[in-house]
């Protein structure tokens, strides 16, 4: 275990103030005892479920999408490697109401790819659809940069035996490079489970506001501290709790896969 | 890894509390005329908290008086009256939180109208859904109005209730700037915003009348702050918005006379 100096406990007490403090003003604001009504109303629960729903769909195609590419940006050096690097981090610090436009002038109905899909009859905005791209948009940059560091700092000489040894490039990724990786693999996938649940600006520009088929949790957190910030606050302390158990569970899951 | 948690953690509460509150933009802007000087004087430099939608006129009615703007949503302003923001005037885009500020105890003296709004069907240019109005033409095509818990929204169901109309929008934005977006952009094959809003757009939009929203209209209420650093500055700023030449300004900008 490495020592830390005494003085950076002062600054680490700083920011855990900084961070958690705001956090506990959210959790006594909140009205308790009427939580659970307030909860089970129709659009809290259209909100929550809808949120879940496009989350986990918008997560499994992280997965699908984000591994594959983990992998070959962490065996590819050189120029090209690094412009692939830069493009994937960019989502991660874009305003997220750039993202809302950059999707709404790509996929919108005037836009470069959703204008042809748009004459042959598809048009995304206003769907479910548009909230699950949004999502993947926003947090498949999470899944890729943690995943790759942990691709890049190991397995290359166990890689290498097993390749030695025979196994095909797919074998040994599903055999050894994954595996080794799969600490990594859950965090950056609770990580990017959570950007999509807060995932906010994106989908207001891009996906608009209906409840039960746009409105996710944020959006409508948003809209309710116009009228009922009990509810507002209802909702964004199960939004916190969500983030919080998603962002535990890979945690633990961390811990446990590397002491396995 | 945990920094990385930690790092997703805030990114998630900053996204949900992100406001957007946008104001409007303005194709056509007149020529700016100096105010006497005499008005800027006693206009000192005010502090003046006024609904987002007066962004373009309100500067444009002060000239080149040093005014301290702070533009953003009625009831964003009015929170943050309510938490001591300093401030001598408060311009609301509805009476609703005038009222919700006169409650408070956060003006002084009774607030005046200064302007009136009503609403409008919008449609981007070409009319591409075959819009005619609040009528049958609208089913099936992509409508966005805003949500009943805002102002334009609960404008809008009253006046679909008053035209004995059931719409069936496909989104409903929590503000008004959002909808024009969806509309300007051609997302939307309509939109219901305000009057003022739709001249903002200039020509990406045409619009529609909508029967009796003139007699209905959105109400804009001007007053000063209690607790004004500078009583003198604030009362001659709401002088200035009521005078003529302001009231010129506004009717230029769309926006109707008090009633």
């Amino acid at each position: 275990m490495t020592r830390y100096p005494r003085w950076a406990l002062v600054p680490t007490g700083v920011a855990l103030a900084l961070l958690g403090i705001p956090l506990v003003g959210l959790l006594l604001r909140a009205n308790w005892a009427e939580l659970p009504g307030l909860l089970v109303s129709d659009r809290a629960v259209d909100a929550l479920r809808l949120s879940l729903v496009t989350c986990t769909i918008s997560t499994l195609l992280v997965l699908a999408l984000g591994v594959p590419t983990a992998l070959v940006l962490a065996r590819t050096d050189g120029r090209w490697g690094s412009v692939a690097r830069t493009l994937v981090t960019i989502p991660m610090v874009l305003p997220p109401v750039v993202a809302g436009l950059a999707l709404l002038t790509t996929l919108g109905r005037r836009g470069l790819i959703g204008g042809p899909l748009s004459a042959i009859g598809i048009e995304i905005g206003f769907t479910t659809v548009a909230v699950i791209v949004a999502q993947t948009f926003v947090s498949l940059p999470f899944l890729v940069i943690s995943l790759e560091g942990a691709l890049r700092a190991s397995g290359s000489d166990f890689e290498a035996a097993a390749g030695y040894l025979g196994a095909s490039p797919s074998r040994v990724f599903w055999r050894v490079t994954l595996p080794m990786a799969a600490p990594a693999l859950a965090s950056g996938t609770a990580l990017s489970f959570a950007r999509a649940l807060g995932e906010f600006g994106a989908t207001l520009t891009f996906a608009g506001s209906l409840q039960g088929t746009t409105r996710t949790l944020p959006l409508e957190i948003y809209l309710l501290r116009e009228s009922d910030s009990d509810l507002a606050l209802a909702l964004a302390v199960v939004l916190l709790a969500v983030a919080a158990l998603v962002v535990g569970v890979a945690t633990h899951l961390r811990a446990w896969g590397s002491h396995a | 890894m945990k920094r990385l948690a930690i790092l997703a953690a805030t990114i998630l509460l900053v996204g949900c509390g992100t406001a957007t509150s946008q104001g409007d933009q303005s194709s056509a802007t007149p020529s700016a005329t100096v105010s006497p000087s005499a008005t800027q004087a006693t206009l000192g430099e005010s502090i003046v908290f006024a609904a987002a939608s007066l962004n373009k006129v309100f500067p444009e009615i002060t000239g080149d008086a040093d005014i301290n703007y702070s533009f953003d949503g009625s009831s964003g302003l009015v929170d943050q009256l309510k938490g001591g923001a300093p401030a001598d005037v408060f311009a609301s885009a509805d009476q609703m939180n005038m009222d919700k500020a006169v409650e408070a105890g956060l003006i002084d003296g009774e607030p005046q109208m200064f302007a009136t709004n009503y609403l409008v069907i919008a449609v981007p240019a070409g009319n591409p859904a075959n819009v005619t109005g609040l009528d049958t033409s609208l089913d099936g095509t992509k409508l966005v109005v805003c949500a009943a818990e805002v102002p334009c929204g609960a404008a809008t169901a009253r006046i679909t209730e008053a035209n004995g109309v059931t719409l069936s929008p496909v989104s409903e934005e929590s503000n008004v700037t959002d909808v024009l977006g969806k509309v300007t952009s051609g997302e939307a094959d309509a939109g219901i915003v305000y009057a003022t809003d739709a001249t903002s757009a200039g020509d990406k939009v045409e619009t529609f009348e909508i029967p009796g929203a003139k007699e209905d209209p959105n109400t804009y209420w001007i007053a000063l702050v209690k607790d004004a650093p500078d009583k003198a500055a604030g009362q001659a700023f709401i002088d200035l918005i009521l005078s003529a030449e302001g009231q010129a300004k506004l009717a230029g900008y769309g926006f109707g006379a008090p009633q």
